[in-house]
């Protein structure tokens, strides 16, 4: 049997079968069998490169020799040059930007990436339940280097210096906040790590934990060590039993190491790590409300100050840090402040991890450096829209965040920049909209989350995000009038301005960066009764054309709710009081006699 | 096992599992072996990543092959789940998707024992932060 | 103490550095509005939860509106508390509150007093703007308190008694979001609960969202029933309250328009549930002598300290929470249940009167008195010795209802036998009280000696948790003191703790004693309102000519005629009652 020795990796990713892929891979073959190499050369078809800007992309095995823009046209070419001659197809060949602002010292294959992971650096490298995996790949050295060569204070410096903000959302300076409860005195104080991921459709933390725990219990050693906590505390949310169960096998053998307990690595260091459970509750991800969680109280907020680091689990000065926080940490003290600080931008520093998910290609978990374009991110990672619909928003910091739009495409991500274009980072929830979502509708399915979530403490969010969800449920039916859309946006502000905790204060954003992008959408759904996406079925009307229709009575007997009615070769009608806009008689119908009004 | 009772020992552990005996246990780097790691986090396991791991060990098993199969986290593809990346000796790591108990024989048929290549594969997306 | 200079509404104003934006306010003259805020002023009760959001004001450079009841000043802070936007919040704040609350103000058992309906005014809303699904809940009636939780606004005042002040921890928030609301655990009936129906819960609730158990029409019914004889006995605090409910200032004593008006509503005869407080004396005092002579003789079986028993709600309290302490309390019945049988079993038979034929009423300060009128060891073949207690609210409506115009009643005095007391029974109202006037007849009774001075001001005061030494002729006596369940507790864990040695305890549920119980007219917070009415108790008993029960004619009177003395056959079985462990509960069936 003959060798393989080349193998072609055509790409496959939704862009660049756009960009003809498929003719390329038969192309190739074509060519392949022409010259009788089939024996030597192996043609496949790949997933998404993550660079679909520059696709088709053709990567040329075994010397990794990268082809852009490649046409059908060129497989002749390429097959004679590189193949038969040996010489690669210079025109083609990948050319480096140069616009490399975060390539310095990564290993770089090929094609420079759009992601860089950090946080995830161990996800999917290395066996979460095996520690010895986690320690040949330097696991446990930063905390090693912090408990032999760094003072508490310096340890906070550094964390500073290298601009590491929170993760979940807030964006609050990392190093400050370690500091601040460092500076409190007191007998007794707690570092705890905030694993109740709650945004609908995000997983980032899950993944850390399924994936690296190692890195958290590492991180929250060395912030037991600088801030003075003897005591660590996993709040997790119980929904998520693999994270769980492997953090436990993190946490037994890292003990068995002697790398949480007593005198860990014969520093005199004593650090020690439980697990409590969530319910799941989105509000416990709040701080105040996390805290009285793990006290066992009712989990809701409480006004601010005093803050966690104050007076927190137990009354005592506590310091609480999302799970991607963390899972940075390590990175940071075995690379450098000066390392971490150079990727990003001037205010947000390193990376972040985005669940990327909606009407996009390549769904999925991606770590990518602050300032990246939203372009980029769909369009290059995600292999854009799916179905080759055209984009209309992206949800960012999930039911806190606001839609950004086609006018934000290039904006730099990062904390500032996202809160200016009226969304925000949030924990890292991006869902993708195209022009087949109604943007009511899609806030109204947001609010309908943070009504369900509220915990009911105060009045403006226990009650208006439930008359807002009411008043937008108007608005879908086609039952509301123009002084609705004044009375909503009246009080998305006063339930922003109002609202005691982070929940409250932000849960209209939807409402409002919707209202503020999408206004016209609102003015049809209210003046015209239309649904533009022809997702709000109260606003549609399935409509029998009379001349397309030949009595064929397939609709009629498809209608789950009887509400078609006609004789035999007669033309049907649609009771539009019955209908339920199910859309079977349309998909039934054989004689396009079925549209959508 | 023994503590480790300083940075040093650490330091030495660590050594000793990059050597060439330490790392037939592990799973990122299994050195002279064929290594298989099959992306076992939540979402990987929903659609099937257990009884893909499964056929490969029993497959392995079958037929002799000398190869490491181990676990892993997300990869990050929850598009082209169950994900499997395999390392050949000398080989840069291929990461297949979409593959489920068909496509594992498939894989070991054509890429392990033949290096054949199967549609699906992953191009690798990102850029880690070793330097090695 | 560091000084904190601010501005708020244009004007400079300096407190001291953790002051709230609200207490400086106030300083100024600035009365920012509030509804779930309250406070008891040197009780150390305070309910802040930054719930409800009505008292939001302006910070500049602060992203949002700041809650003034919980946020602190701050150096150089500005504060706007009426511009536009916080208006404007203010009362959409406000409107979702009613648009989330039954419109049932006309029949509303708490209209007139009820602090939204006060609000809405306040703040002019007129009408409401944001209409929706209103959240409903089963309506819960127990002996002593309904909840009716549909008119529920999360104030968490309630939550705050039950749980900070009184560490009974029937009611906490259950639910969320838009079904949140306060009940017991499981939304389980208050009758399932540790709910001791002390009534704080309602004393502070700002709707009619809890309220008591209205008995008025059962004793309309009996007044107009030709076969009844219709007692009625009037607890020694409702006499320093009632008033507030005519207008008159908090401290006002209408003890003898009080009689005047319980006649003119058709009461047979007007006695007073002091003189069950004497007859209490002379039972508690004689235990409390008991244990003491037993134990100084050096009796280990003897239980000491001895505790108060006349506080229904702390009855409650100890049969839930401390069961293995159901031997140290006295076993003396509270003065509202040794009335009952002395009016049927002595009173009425005296009359010839046939039990089943009189009625005896009992106006209370209390919520508790309801339940424990109701107990099944007061009932005698299931007739109660004390057939309704109403609250003080309850008696004030009744009088309305019958068109008096009580503050022109002329003073008029109780019926005898049962009407005469004395100062020491009037001081059980306020804490310290009952102990006070247990001292007074145990001091003469120990010693042999009189007692010159019968004020003992070291039991007096509204600390928490007092504690003295009385010196009876060279024996030293220690008190203990604790109103407030939760006080109680701590006093309770102390002794069992070896922490602290009493020979006895009093207790009184409610802060402040029977004063601020929660069957009173509403304080809405003002402890002002709280200390008047003890003032007027110690100046009603400075007033009365006897000071100590047992100088008592009529008590006297009564164990020659019938009792024979204390602790004896016919008060053993009369006066005295027992306890049930209910720590098990039965709050799940």
């Amino acid at each position: 049997m003959a060798k393989i020795k080349f193998h072609f990796l055509v790409c496959g990713g939704a862009g660049c079968q756009a960009a003809k892929s498929e003719a390329i891979l038969k192309n190739f073959q074509d060519v392949i069998m022409e010259r009788k190499l089939e024996t030597e050369i192996q043609v496949i078809k790949t997933g998404c490169f993550g660079f679909c800007g520059d696709g088709p992309i053709v990567k040329m095995m075994p010397d990794n020799t990268f082809y852009t823009k490649v046409t059908p046209e060129d497989c002749a070419e390429i097959i004679e040059q590189h193949i038969v001659k040996g010489i690669k197809v210079s025109r083609l060949l990948y050319q480096d930007s140069g616009n490399h602002e975060n390539g310095s010292g990564f290993k770089t294959r090929g094609l420079h990436k759009k992601q860089i992971r950090i946080a995830l650096r161990n996800c999917g490298f290395i066996n979460p339940e095996n520690i010895e995996d986690y320690i040949a790949r330097d696991g446990y050295q930063a905390l090693g280097k912090v408990l032999t060569e760094l003072t508490p204070e310096a340890t906070i410096e550094i964390l500073k210096k290298s601009g590491l903000r929170g993760r979940g959302g807030g964006g609050f300076p990392t190093g400050l906040k370690w500091e601040i409860t460092r500076n409190v005195k007191a007998d007794q104080k707690y570092v705890v790590c905030n694993a109740d991921e709650g945004d609908p459709g995000a997983f980032m933390d899950r993944s850390v934990l399924e994936g690296d725990p190692h890195t958290v219990l590492e991180a929250m050693a060395i912030n037991g060590y600088s801030t003075g906590a003897d005591k660590g505390v996993v709040y997790i949310r119980a929904e998520y039993p693999l994270a769980i169960e492997r953090l436990k096998i993190a946490m037994k053998q890292a003990r068995e190491y002697g790398l949480l307990g007593n005198d860990i690595l014969g520093t005199g260091f004593n650090f020690d790590i439980e697990i409590r459970y969530g319910a799941g509750a989105f509000v416990c991800g709040e701080e105040t409300a996390l805290i009285h969680s793990m006290e066992g109280l009712r989990g809701e907020p409480t006004v601010k100050p005093p803050f966690p680091s104050e007076s927190g689990f137990l009354g005592k000065p506590t310091n609480v840090n999302n799970v991607e926080t963390y899972a940075n940490i390590p990175a940071i003290f075995l690379k450098g402040a000066e390392w971490f600080a150079g990727i990003g931008t001037e205010k947000s520093k390193g990376t972040k991890v985005f669940a990327l998910a909606g009407k996009i290609n390549n769904v999925g978990l991606i770590e990518v450096p602050m300032g990246i374009t939203l372009r980029e991110v769909i369009y290059e990672i995600g292999g854009g829209i799916k179905n080759d619909r055209k984009f209309k928003a992206v949800q960012t910091g999930g039911p806190s965040g606001g839609m950004l739009t086609e006018k934000d495409l290039d904006t730099p991500i990062d904390y500032d920049n996202l809160i200016a274009a009226g969304s925000m980072m949030g924990s890292g929830g991006m869902i993708v909209m195209d022009e087949d979502d109604c943007m009511v509708a899609m806030a109204k399915f947001y609010l309908e989350f943070t009504v369900e979530e509220s915990c009911g403490k105060c009045s403006p969010c226990r009650i208006g995000n439930k008359r807002l969800f009411e008043m937008l449920e108007k608005v879908t039916k086609g039952q509301a009038i123009m002084e609705d859309l004044d009375k909503l946006r009246n009080l998305s502000n006063v339930i922003k301005d109002t609202s005691l905790c982070g929940l409250g204060q932000t849960s209209p954003n939807p409402v409002l960066s919707s209202m503020d992008n999408f206004y016209h959408e609102y003015l049809e759904h209210v003046g015209d009764k239309k649904c533009r996406a022809g997702n709000c079925k109260s606003l549609m009307q399935y409509i029998i054309l009379a001349e397309n229709c030949i009595g064929c009575t397939l609709c009629a007997r498809n209608c789950p709710v009887d509400a078609i009615a006609g004789e035999r070769k007669q033309a049907h009608l649609i009771d539009q009081e019955k209908c339920i806009k199910c859309g079977a008689c349309m998909d039934k119908c054989k004689f396009n006699a079925i549209f959508i009004k | 096992m023994e503590k480790i009772k300083s940075l040093t020992d650490l330091k030495n552990l660590q050594e000793k599992l990059n050597s060439k005996t330490g790392l037939s246990n592990r799973s990122d780097n299994a050195g002279e072996n064929i290594r298989v790691k099959v992306a076992m986090a939540t979402c990987g396991i929903a659609s099937g990543a257990k009884e893909v791991m499964e056929v490969f060990i029993e497959e392995f098993t079958k037929r002799n092959i000398d190869a490491v199969v181990t676990q892993t986290g997300c990869m990050g593809y929850c598009y082209a789940e169950p994900t499997v990346e395999i390392t050949k000796p000398g080989n840069e790591p291929i990461t297949f998707g979409y593959v489920d108990v068909k496509k594992a024989s498939r894989i070991i048929d054509k890429y392990v024992l033949n290096n054949e290549l199967v549609d699906g594969i992953i191009p690798v997306n990102y850029e880690t932060i070793d330097n090695k | 103490m560091d000084m904190v200079k601010l501005t708020i509404d244009g004007k400079p104003v300096e407190v001291e550095k953790d002051t709230t934006i609200l207490k400086a306010a106030k300083l100024i003259g600035i009365d920012i509005p509030t509804l779930c805020y309250f406070q008891l002023k040197d009780m150390n009760i305070e309910n802040r939860p930054g719930g409800c959001r009505i008292c939001v004001v302006e910070v500049v450079g602060r992203r949002n509106l700041a809650p003034a009841c919980s946020t602190n000043v701050a150096k150089d802070m500005v504060v706007n508390t009426h511009s536009i936007r916080v208006l404007n919040a203010r009362r959409t704040v406000l409107e979702l509150i009613l648009s989330d609350h039954p419109a049932e103000c006309l029949t509303c058992a708490k209209s007139g007093n009820c602090e939204l309906q006060t609000m809405a005014q306040q703040l002019g809303v007129r009408e409401l703007p944001y209409q929706g699904e209103q959240s409903t809940y089963r309506k819960d009636t127990s002996p002593a308190i309904i909840r009716d939780v549909d008119k529920c606004i999360l104030c968490r005042r309630c939550e705050m008694m039950c749980n900070d002040v009184q560490t009974v921890g029937a009611l906490s928030a259950v639910n969320r979001g838009f079904m949140a609301v306060v009940a017991p655990a499981f939304e389980m009936n208050l009758e399932k609960s540790p709910c001791t129906y002390c009534g704080q819960c309602v004393s502070v609730c700002p709707t009619g969202a809890l309220t008591e158990v209205d008995h008025s029409r059962n004793v309309i019914n009996s007044l107009a029933d030709p076969s009844k004889t219709v007692v009625v006995q009037t607890a020694p605090a409702v006499r320093a309250a009632l008033g507030e409910e005519f207008g008159l200032d908090p401290g006002t004593l209408v003890t003898g328009k009080m009689v005047a008006a319980l006649r003119r509503l058709g009461f047979d005869y007007v006695f007073d549930t002091d003189f069950a407080a004497d007859l209490t004396i002379m039972e508690e005092g004689s235990e409390l002598l008991d244990r003491l002579t037993r134990y100084l003789k050096g009796d280990k079986q003897v239980k000491l300290p001895i505790l108060t028993s006349c506080c229904p709600g702390w009855v409650n309290f100890f049969e839930h929470n401390f069961p293995e302490l159901m031997d140290v309390p006295s076993t003396a019945k509270s003065p509202q249940q040794m009335f009952g049988p002395i009016a049927k079993e002595y009173f009425g038979k005296k009359l010839g009167i046939d039990r089943k034929n009189m009625i005896v009423v009992s106006i209370m300060p209390c919520l508790a008195k309801k339940y424990e009128c109701q107990r099944d060891e007061f009932k005698v073949n299931g007739d109660p010795d004390v057939n309704y207690s109403l609250s003080t609210r309850e008696l004030a409506h009744l009088i309305k209802l019958a068109n008096i115009d009580f503050n022109s009643l002329p003073d008029e005095d109780f019926d005898n036998p049962l009407g005469e007391s004395t100062g020491a029974a009037v001081i059980f109202a306020n804490t310290g009280g009952v102990i006070e006037a247990a001292c007074r007849t145990a001091y003469e009774l120990y010693t042999g000696k009189k007692l010159e001075k019968v004020e003992f001001n070291e039991l007096r005061g509204l600390e928490n948790v007092r504690h003295a030494t009385l010196d009876f002729d060279g024996l030293p006596i220690n008190i203990g003191i604790a109103h407030g369940l939760g006080n109680a507790r701590k006093l309770l864990e102390d002794v069992q703790a070896g922490k602290s040695q009493f020979h006895a305890i009093e207790i009184m549920a409610c802060p402040g004693g029977c004063i601020g119980g929660g069957g009173q007219p509403f304080h809405h917070g003002d402890s002002e309102v709280i200390k008047q009415r003890a003032a007027a108790i110690y100046r009603e008993d400075a007033g009365k000519p006897i000071r100590k029960s047992h100088e008592n004619p009529f008590i006297i009177k009564l164990y020659e005629e019938f009792l024979g003395k204390p602790l004896g056959e016919k008060s053993h079985h009369l006066l005295h009652t027992h306890y049930f462990d209910k720590s098990k509960g039965t709050y799940i069936e």
